[in-house]
């Protein structure tokens, strides 16, 4: 029920990024993104306890040194929206127990930053807040033990199989611009739908969140009427090395220009590490798409480099149990539309 | 010899559940199960016996030679009456899985994963 | 209209295409070496305690307890999923597998205790083939004692 056809929000009031923050992990930090995080950690515990407690840490980071940068001090910061993976949204809530800034928490699987980002930008663009930040996060240690098998347990990863990425990334959006040369506005944004293809299995992640992308994407180009490349690059969040085969084909399928597609289109799963990491079919979890959007993207927007860019984190909404009563895994996607305009 | 069909008939039970894991959807602890149902009921028609016969501990060692144990303590235990039948299996295979407990809680409680 | 089902089966098929396979071939042969080298190896610690004068059940029950002790020993130190991620089913389907899936799962639980953490989960993988193995096993030496 957008204001652009059936799915899509046009922000009228062009809310602004002001700032961004952007953490890898140990891994991360050797894959071919490294020099686009603003810090890596040195290992996965982070100087914490657990590594529930090291995940919060990360998006605590993320979110202090973003409200640094923007120059908001914390009680101009209206509300701050964030998820991750865990149970009971773990890592954000306990984040948000130290920042004492009204919180709002986000659960969208790994579709969490665009859902986030999404939901930040109506509130600052509807003018019920003039700065909002949003962020999400996910960690190796903690979404394996929760969604799949021990670490230390003796199976094999099928090659299907994806890594969940140790990575937080977090944006201020703002209602006024900086005086930076550069700006990145929110243009619009496509809410997905919740699709599922009937995958069953965990391992297969990349395949099951695939057709909840491409509907997001082919819905979104229609509610603006736009081609491909009107965008520079086309970002999908985590369908790794398979799901950006399918999504390539499935596009090509539905009409768009082969090109284009390979052009413009990538997947931040397949960005985030090299095939020799042993990762298998690429990244995932939701630090995965977020820190590549407030890293990768959001900085080469800032030098001018990325005019028009087209993110969506993807999302498999799969309980821990449900798998285990038989459910398939049903897939989200929302996309959102980042524009760079230099000022004159 | 004995080493031989140990080797083998232990590879192949194996190959057997790297196939089951590499070409179905089935997770590690239901193969698990299944191989020591397997053995359980294979050794209920006196089938894994031979095999255990040829191959020693090539058989015994891999899951379904747990489910053997288990089994084989069952079935002498029948021959004894009804108690002896219910408690057989778990006394044939007691000592593996107080090992496996104790040791295994002693492990998780003095090491920290990696 | 196709139905849900074929729908999604042919969704699967279509996106397996896309998906690498396992190396099957590769796979089984290092599964059939790891396997049968732990199997050797039983035989002769077996073989062992068989001379040392300890009879034929008590060596296999030795044995066990030897391959249990190793294994659960590797898990702590991190190794045994490394050597399992090459080795497969060759160090899963012998006892090894059985006593890594009671330490793997109880060491990442130790911050929630040593009661609901470890205690309960050194048996989330362990318990489901205890419980079905020992039920299989009574409903095995019931029915004999019946007949």
């Amino acid at each position: 029920m957008g204001n652009l056809g059936k799915q899509t929000i046009s922000f009228p009031n062009k809310p602004y990024i002001i700032s961004a923050y952007s953490l890898g992990g140990k891994k991360e930090s050797e894959g071919p993104l490294r020099d686009w995080f603003d810090d890596c950690l040195r290992d996965d515990i982070y100087g914490e306890a657990t590594w529930e407690k090291a995940e919060s840490k990360m998006l605590k980071t993320a979110v202090t040194e973003t409200v640094r940068r923007s120059g908001k001090g914390l009680d101009e910061v209206g509300a701050m929206l964030s998820g991750d993976l865990l149970n009971q949204l773990m890592s954000s809530s306990f984040m948000a127990r130290d920042m004492r800034i009204p919180f709002l928490g986000m659960y969208g699987a790994c579709s969490t930053m665009t859902e986030s980002l999404i939901m930040g930008s109506v509130l600052v663009d509807g003018r019920y807040s003039n700065n909002v930040i949003i962020g999400a996060s996910s960690h190796y240690c903690t979404a394996e033990r929760q969604f799949r098998m021990p670490l230390e347990h003796g199976n094999q990863r099928p090659p299907s199989a994806q890594w969940t990425a140790t990575a937080a990334g977090t944006m201020m959006i703002s209602s006024e611009s900086t005086n930076e040369d550069i700006d990145v506005i929110v243009e619009s944004a496509t809410i997905g739908k919740v699709i599922d293809a009937g995958i069953k299995s965990a391992n297969k992640m990349g395949s099951a969140m695939t057709p909840a992308a491409v509907d997001t994407l082919l819905n979104h180009l229609e509610d603006t009427n736009r081609n491909l490349d009107y965008y520079d690059i086309v970002l999908t969040g985590d369908l790794g090395f398979t799901g950006r085969e399918i999504m390539k084909d499935l596009l090509q399928d539905a009409g768009l220009d082969k090109k284009a597609i390979d052009e413009r289109y990538d997947d931040c799963g397949a960005m985030i590490y090299k095939p020799e990491q042993d990762v298998h079919s690429g990244g995932s979890g939701c630090g995965c798409s977020a820190s590549t959007f407030a890293g990768y993207v959001y900085k080469k927007m800032k030098r001018g480099e990325i005019k028009r860019a087209l993110i969506m984190s993807t999302g498999a909404l799969l309980s821990t149990i449900s798998p285990f009563q038989g459910e398939s895994i049903p897939g989200i996607a929302h996309a959102v539309s980042l524009q760079s305009r230099p000022k004159n | 010899m004995g080493y031989l069909y140990a080797f083998i008939i232990g590879g192949g039970i194996c190959v057997v559940g790297q196939i089951l894991m590499d070409t179905t959807n089935l997770t590690t602890p239901r193969v698990l199960v299944i191989f020591v149902i397997a053995g359980i009921v294979l050794q209920a028609f006196g089938l894994y016996q031979p095999l255990v016969d040829i191959a020693g501990a090539g058989a015994r060692v891999p899951l379904p030679g747990f489910g053997y144990n288990l089994a084989k303590g069952a079935m002498e235990g029948a021959s004894e009456g009804l108690l002896e039948a219910v408690t057989g299996g778990l006394k044939a295979a007691a000592g593996g899985i107080s090992v496996a407990i104790v040791w295994g809680y002693i492990v998780a409680l003095i090491m920290n994963p990696k | 209209m196709m139905d849900k089902k074929a729908i999604s089966k042919a969704y699967e098929k279509y996106a397996d295409s896309f998906t690498p396979k396992p190396t099957y071939f590769k796979n089984s042969a290092k599964a059939f070496f790891a396997g049968g080298a732990i199997c050797m190896s039983a035989m002769w610690f077996e073989n062992k305690f068989i001379d040392s004068g300890v009879s034929q059940e008590m060596a296999a029950t030795y044995v066990v307890i030897i391959l249990i002790v190793a294994a659960q020993l590797l898990t702590g130190l991190g190794i045994f999923d490394t050597i399992a991620k090459h080795a497969g089913a060759g160090v899963i389907i012998p006892i090894t597998g059985f006593a890594n899936s009671m330490v793997a799962p109880a060491i990442e639980y130790k911050k929630e205790g040593l009661v609901l953490g470890v205690g309960a989960k050194l048996f989330s993988l362990a318990g489901p083939v205890l419980v079905c193995g020992i039920t299989a096993s009574v409903i095995v030496g019931v029915i004999y004692w019946v007949i």
